[in-house]
Order: C-alpha cells, then sequence, then structure tokens
C-alpha cells in the first residue's frame, strides 16, 4: 500500500487513527525512557547511600509536602561555579532511595543537594520560624506550624516505611518497628531540621574537585 | 433507535465546560498573581500553610493548566467534534459524568493541593487518589470522544479532531506512567521510580503534559475555530497533516532537557537537544499555517475581537515555540536552568498562546451558545490591550531576572571563587518581581473583564439548540488532504 493510500484509510478510520497516534507516540518513550528505566547502573546505591532513617524519612516528606521543592533544588551541575558554592556535583547513585527525585527545576532560594553541616540545628531553627531574622533580605515564607505538630502526627511513620520497603529500601524489621517509638517527643520540624542535616553527608565517593564549606 | 430520538447537538456541556473554564482562569490567576506578591512581600501568607508560597504555587498551576485549560479544551472538542462530524455527541450521560467528575476532581484535588496533599513531581502533583479519578474521567472523555468520531456522517477525520485526539491518548499513557506509585496513606504515595530514572520518567511526563495538553490539544482548537472565525478553509491541508505526524512523533523526546547537566546520562540529555531542535519545523508549520489562514482576511481584524485574539495567539505560539528549542540547548540551558527565564517562557507560552486562543475562541463560541451578540465588543477590545501588555511586561521582566540570576550566579572573581553570595541575586530580584506582579495583576485584570462580559452575554437565555445539517457536506473533497489525481 502506498503511504497516500495507507494516509487515506487512516484519516477515514477511527481504529486507525488511534492505534497510528498511539505508535508514533510510543518510539520516542520506547527508545529513550524505557531503556534508562530498565538501566540498573542508574539506580544502584553509591557507596554510603543508605535509606532515610525514620525521622529524615518524615522530614523529607514534609519537605514535600510544603512544596520545597518549588523553589530549591537538588542537583548540582557539573559548573565551576556551582562546585565553588555548592559542593561537589551531583551523581545518579546518591539518588537510589529518593521516591520521588527532588532536584527541582528553579531557584528560587539556593540549591540544598549539599546542605547538610553547613549551619548548625539552632540556625535553622530559627530560620525555619522566621527567615528574616537570620538572613534579612530573604523572600522565604515562615513556617511556624512545623513547631507545633508532632512528627509522626498521623501515626503513620510505619505503613510509609513498610511502602518503601515494598518498593525495595532494605528497612530492617527492628528499624519499621521501633520507627514510631524513636520520633517520639519530635516535632516537625525537627524532622525537617534532620534530613537538611542528612542532606549531601552520605555520598563518600564525593568528587575530588569538592571546595569544601 | 426510535424516530423520535434526540437529534439536536448536545451543546449544554459546551456551554457548562466553558462557564467553569472561565471560573477556573479567574481563580487559577488569583492564585498566581498571589503567589506573584509573596515573592515581593514574603509576610503575605501570614503564617497559614495553605497560603504558603509552596503550596499556593502548585495550586496554580494545577488549577490553570487542568481546570482552565482541560475544561476549555474537553468543551471545545465536544463543540467541533460533533459539528466535524455532523453527529450528536456519543453518550451524552457519559459526557456529562466526564463534566462532573473532573469538576469535582479539580475542586477536591486544588484543595488537597492547598491541605498539602503533594506528590511534588511537576504537573503530576496530585496525589494517588486524585491521579486514578482523573485516569477514569480521561478514559470517559475518550470514549466520548472517539465514539462521536466513529460514528460520523462526513468522510474523512477533520484534523482538528486528530490533535484533540492525540491529547487524549497520549496524555492518558503519559499520565498512567509518570504515575505509577504505592499507596502508603491516603494522602501519601511513593513513586515506583526512583531518582534519576523517577526524574527522567517525570519529564518525559512534564514536557508532554506541555506538548500534548497545552500544545496539541490547543492545535486542535486552533484547527477548528481560526478558519470559522476567519471564514477562510486553513491555508494547506496537507501542511496540516505533515506537522501533525511530525509533531506526534518528535515531542516525545525532549523531555530530558529539562535535565541538562544533571545526573542522567548524556546520550540522553543529548538526544533530547536534537529532537528539540526538529520540534521547530511542525511547530513553525502549524504557526505559518495558522497565520496564512488569516491572510485572506486581514480585514476583520479590525472588528473582529474573537479573531484578534487568535493572531495574537499565533504570534505568541511562534515565539515560544522557537524559544523552547533554543532553551535546549545546552549552552543556552546553562544560564536559563533554574532561572526566571524558564517561567517567563511558561508563561509566554501559558499566556500567550494558551490563554489568548482560548479567549478568542469563547469570544467566538460564547455568543453562538447563546444565539445572541456579544455583550460589548469594547470591553473585549480592553481585555485584548490589558492582555497583551500584561503578558509583554510578564516576559521582558522575567527575561531581565533570568539573565541576571544566571550572571551573577556563575560570575567568579579573580580568585576563582564566586562573586556574588545566594542572597545578593535574591536582593537584584526585587524590581523584576515586582514588575511581574504589575504584569500578572494587568492580564488578571483583562480576564475580569472577559468573564463579565461573558455572563452578561449569556444572562436570561438558555444554551441554543442546534440541528446537525442533513446534506452531505459539500466541503467533503475540499476537505480530504489526497486528492485523486
Amino acid at each position: 500500500m502506498s503511504l497516500l493510500g495507507l494516509h487515506k484509510a487512516i484519516e477515514n478510520n477511527t481504529g486507525l487513527l488511534i492505534f497510528g497516534i498511539l505508535v508514533v507516540a510510543s518510539i520516542g518513550g520506547l527508545v529513550q525512557v524505557l531503556p534508562t528505566t530498565l538501566d540498573d547502573s542508574l539506580h544502584a546505591p553509591a557507596p554510603n547511600v543508605v535509606p532515610y532513617p525514620p525521622l529524615e524519612l518524615i522530614g523529607r516528606d514534609i519537605y514535600i509536602r510544603e512544596g520545597c521543592s518549588t523553589c530549591h533544588s537538588q542537583q548540582v551541575r557539573p559548573l565551576l561555579a556551582e562546585v565553588k558554592r555548592y559542593g561537589p556535583y551531583a551523581r545518579s547513585g546518591e539518588f537510589a532511595y529518593d521516591r520521588p527525585f527532588l532536584w527541582g527545576s528553579k531557584r528560587t532560594g539556593p540549591d540544598l543537594l549539599r546542605e547538610g553541616g553547613k549551619y548548625s540545628d539552632v540556625w535553622h531553627r530559627v530560620h525555619m520560624t522566621n527567615p528574616r531574622a537570620v538572613v534579612a533580605a530573604s523572600i522565604m515564607p515562615a513556617y511556624p506550624w512545623l513547631a507545633q505538630r508532632a512528627a509522626n502526627i498521623d501515626g503513620d511513620i510505619e505503613a510509609r516505611l513498610r511502602t518503601l520497603r515494598r518498593l525495595g529500601h532494605p528497612y530492617t524489621d527492628e528499624v519499621v518497628q521501633s520507627a514510631a517509638k524513636s520520633l517520639e517527643g519530635k516535632t516537625e520540624l525537627d524532622a525537617v531540621i534532620a534530613y537538611l542535616q542528612w542532606l549531601g553527608r552520605h555520598a563518600a565517593d564525593a568528587p575530588e574537585e569538592h571546595a569544601g564549606h | 433507535m426510535s424516530a423520535r430520538a434526540v437529534t439536536h447537538y448536545e451543546d449544554r456541556i459546551v456551554t457548562a465546560f466553558t462557564a467553569c473554564a472561565i471560573v477556573w482562569s479567574v481563580l487559577g490567576m488569583i492564585a498566581g498573581a498571589y503567589a506573584a506578591a509573596e515573592l515581593v512581600w514574603p509576610e503575605l501568607n501570614f503564617g497559614i500553610p495553605w497560603l504558603s508560597f509552596g503550596r499556593l504555587r502548585t495550586g496554580h498551576t494545577n488549577i490553570v493548566v487542568f481546570g482552565f485549560g482541560a475544561s476549555a479544551l474537553i468543551g471545545t472538542s465536544f463543540y467541533s467534534v460533533q459539528r466535524t462530524s455532523h453527529v450528536r455527541l456519543f453518550a451524552p450521560w457519559l459526557a456529562w459524568f466526564v463534566f462532573y467528575a473532573w469538576q469535582l476532581t479539580i475542586v477536591l484535588g486544588g484543595w488537597s493541593l492547598l491541605a498539602g496533599w503533594n506528590t511534588s513531581k511537576e504537573y503530576a502533583e496530585l496525589e494517588w487518589p486524585f491521579d486514578i479519578a482523573i485516569a477514569v474521567a480521561w478514559i470517559a472523555y475518550g470514549v466520548v470522544f472517539f465514539g462521536t468520531i466513529a460514528r460520523r456522517k462526513v468522510g474523512p477525520i477533520y484534523i482538528s479532531n486528530w490533535f484533540y485526539g492525540s491529547l487524549i491518548i497520549v496524555i492518558a499513557m503519559l499520565h498512567v506512567v509518570n504515575n505509577l506509585e504505592l499507596p502508603a496513606t491516603m494522602s501519601k504515595s511513593y513513586s515506583l521510580f526512583a531518582g534519576a530514572q523517577d526524574a527522567i520518567v517525570e519529564w518525559w511526563y512534564g514536557h508532554n503534559a506541555v506538548g500534548f495538553l497545552l500544545t496539541g490539544g490547543f492545535i486542535g482548537m486552533l484547527y477548528y475555530f481560526l478558519p470559522k472565525q476567519a471564514e477562510q478553509p486553513i491555508w494547506s491541508y496537507r501542511l496540516s497533516i505533515v506537522a501533525f505526524w511530525a509533531f506526534v512523533y518528535s515531542y516525545i523526546w525532549a523531555g530530558p532537557h529539562h535535565l541538562h547537566y544533571n545526573a542522567i546520562p548524556e546520550w540522553v540529555q543529548s538526544l533530547g537537544v536534537v529532537m528539540s531542535l526538529v520540534l521547530l519545523a511542525p511547530s513553525w508549520a502549524t504557526m505559518i499555517n495558522g497565520i496564512m489562514t488569516v491572510a485572506n482576511a486581514w480585514r476583520k481584524l479590525k472588528t473582529d475581537p474573537a479573531l484578534k485574539f487568535i493572531v495574537l495567539a499565533l504570534a505568541f505560539y511562534g515565539l515560544a515555540t522557537f524559544e523552547g528549542p533554543m532553551l535546549a540547548i545546552r549552552s543556552v540551558n546553562v544560564m536559563s536552568h533554574f532561572t526566571e527565564w524558564t517561567i517567563g517562557h511558561v508563561h509566554s507560552g501559558a499566556l500567550g498562546w494558551n490563554a489568548l486562543i482560548t479567549f478568542g475562541t469563547f469570544y467566538y463560541l460564547v455568543p453562538k451558545l447563546a444565539g445572541k451578540p456579544l455583550h460589548s465588543v469594547a470591553m473585549a477590545n480592553l481585555h485584548f490591550w490589558l492582555a497583551l501588555a500584561g503578558i509583554m511586561l510578564y516576559i521582558i521582566s522575567m527575561w531581565g531576572a533570568g539573565l541576571s540570576q544566571s550572571l551573577l550566579w556563575l560570575s567568579l572573581d579573580d580568585l576563582g571563587e564566586v562573586r556574588y553570595s545566594f542572597v545578593d541575586v535574591v536582593r537584584a530580584m526585587a524590581p523584576y518581581y515586582t514588575l511581574r506582579l504589575v504584569g500578572g495583576l494587568l492580564f488578571l485584570s483583562g480576564t475580569l473583564l472577559m468573564a463579565e462580559n461573558m455572563r452578561r452575554t449569556f444572562a436570561g437565555t438558555r444554551t441554543v439548540t442546534v440541528e446537525p445539517p442533513i446534506l452531505v457536506p459539500a466541503h467533503r473533497v475540499a476537505m480530504s488532504p489526497v486528492s485523486e489525481p
């Protein structure tokens, strides 16, 4: 059948048109996306990269809830100025336990991939409660409600850990069962700070060109 | 089917979708303007969680894209598919199910985003219960749409239906794959993909949600309503079809240009660049086809506000689809990525193309549905200039902001250290953020004017009943791109 003949058939047949669109639109995904989702090297954890402990996991989930990734990226590009400003550039093995990824697409605030250890817990506590108390020109919203809510307020930490374990995160029974207890007395603010301090501190094979901060 | 079966077009559902689209456009733009104001006055959230920028901005994008954009697309596709098929909508009850399911999803989904149910995957932030609701409503939409085409009394399937059809099929595919997730609680799920792989899947979705919802769907709108409004046939039907297949094929590949210099394989990024550049061809083919279609009707621009909106939308479509491939080039992307330039680019597409073509279509459609002329042409003309001024201010301020950000961020001093602290750069953004807010408010005021104009146009009437034509359409041959020698 000639190309024009085929086309005449497609434009006169609803089923063929649907099928044609589906086939043509799938090629890109099959060649480009499918192989990367099957590429083990892209989700193998780098040495020292371990699943988030319960408190840090809750902190990360709060970070997601509040839409922090709207303004903060977690992706240092291999550019001199970025490595100087933020620390070692990002490598895929660091994100093996990131569901979902939080690379972001916008830096209204600074990148946070290497945030861990740059500021003290006390600084973060003040900053999250009133950013302009420590950075006068900051335009970040204040998050006063985090300090008033218990970290495990919905009592669902075990469900979260079990779900992640089903997705392949190696949490032991002991971690899962003691998680609720380990969160007792902690607030959401404690959890977010624990998460921020965790960021970027567990990539042991960080590239040499780390400028230090 | 009994002899007395209802045969007239199901247009009340078009009115319903149009009304909701207008309401969502106003609410979505108010949320956007408020979020823009928070970047100027960060205290504006008053310590209220749902009003804080991270949540409000997510609400803004979702209400605008899925409330305003998708409602406008579903409504106009129901209008045009009946008229290009010469039959009443297939399964009207199912179409009404789509309407209620969709609007309920936007209302509850919008609330859930402000309440903090958020997957954080861009344009797919709604949590798993809503993902399922969207999938069900979307498949029902497909059944109604393709069911109508299957029962058509016209020969070849008209081109606008191809584009609307690609919207339905490809969005269904992207939505299902990107939202594969395991629920932990009612409001929290974890993605089936992790890290770099999650990023690649997300931008395959994210870029093509823009591609097929905000581009493909609206080209469908263009190909029905532009020829109607200009009272001219499409300049080149053949070009529209060649561009269609090129568009459907090449858009899908371009996603990784959102991940330049990120931790994904370089070949994926490079393929993303190449296909983004290729994409310029079908995009401009459509733009040129649209402009040439109006070429014999320029005089109408003086008197017809609807056509004016559509032509300006085409200009912005051309601009945004030129800027897009340029931003996909890695050496340009180094400067634009993570900056306000991206935000400006999105808005030249979303305001300049999507909103303007929708407004133009509504200025044509609502008087047709109401069966009487537009309440005020003067108000529509004022809306046109407010919208244009608003967009220009918005894009120009974001160009300035984005370029300043990257130049300041990447600047090194003589010792090779970064020259400016991050907060220096935040400080430099203040005038741009203020200008952007003014631009957004101008655009919003135009939208409010339109909403009032539409309300008055429709006040006191009901949707007009229209019967399909009985004759075999005379333009049957002209519509076919493949004429026999």
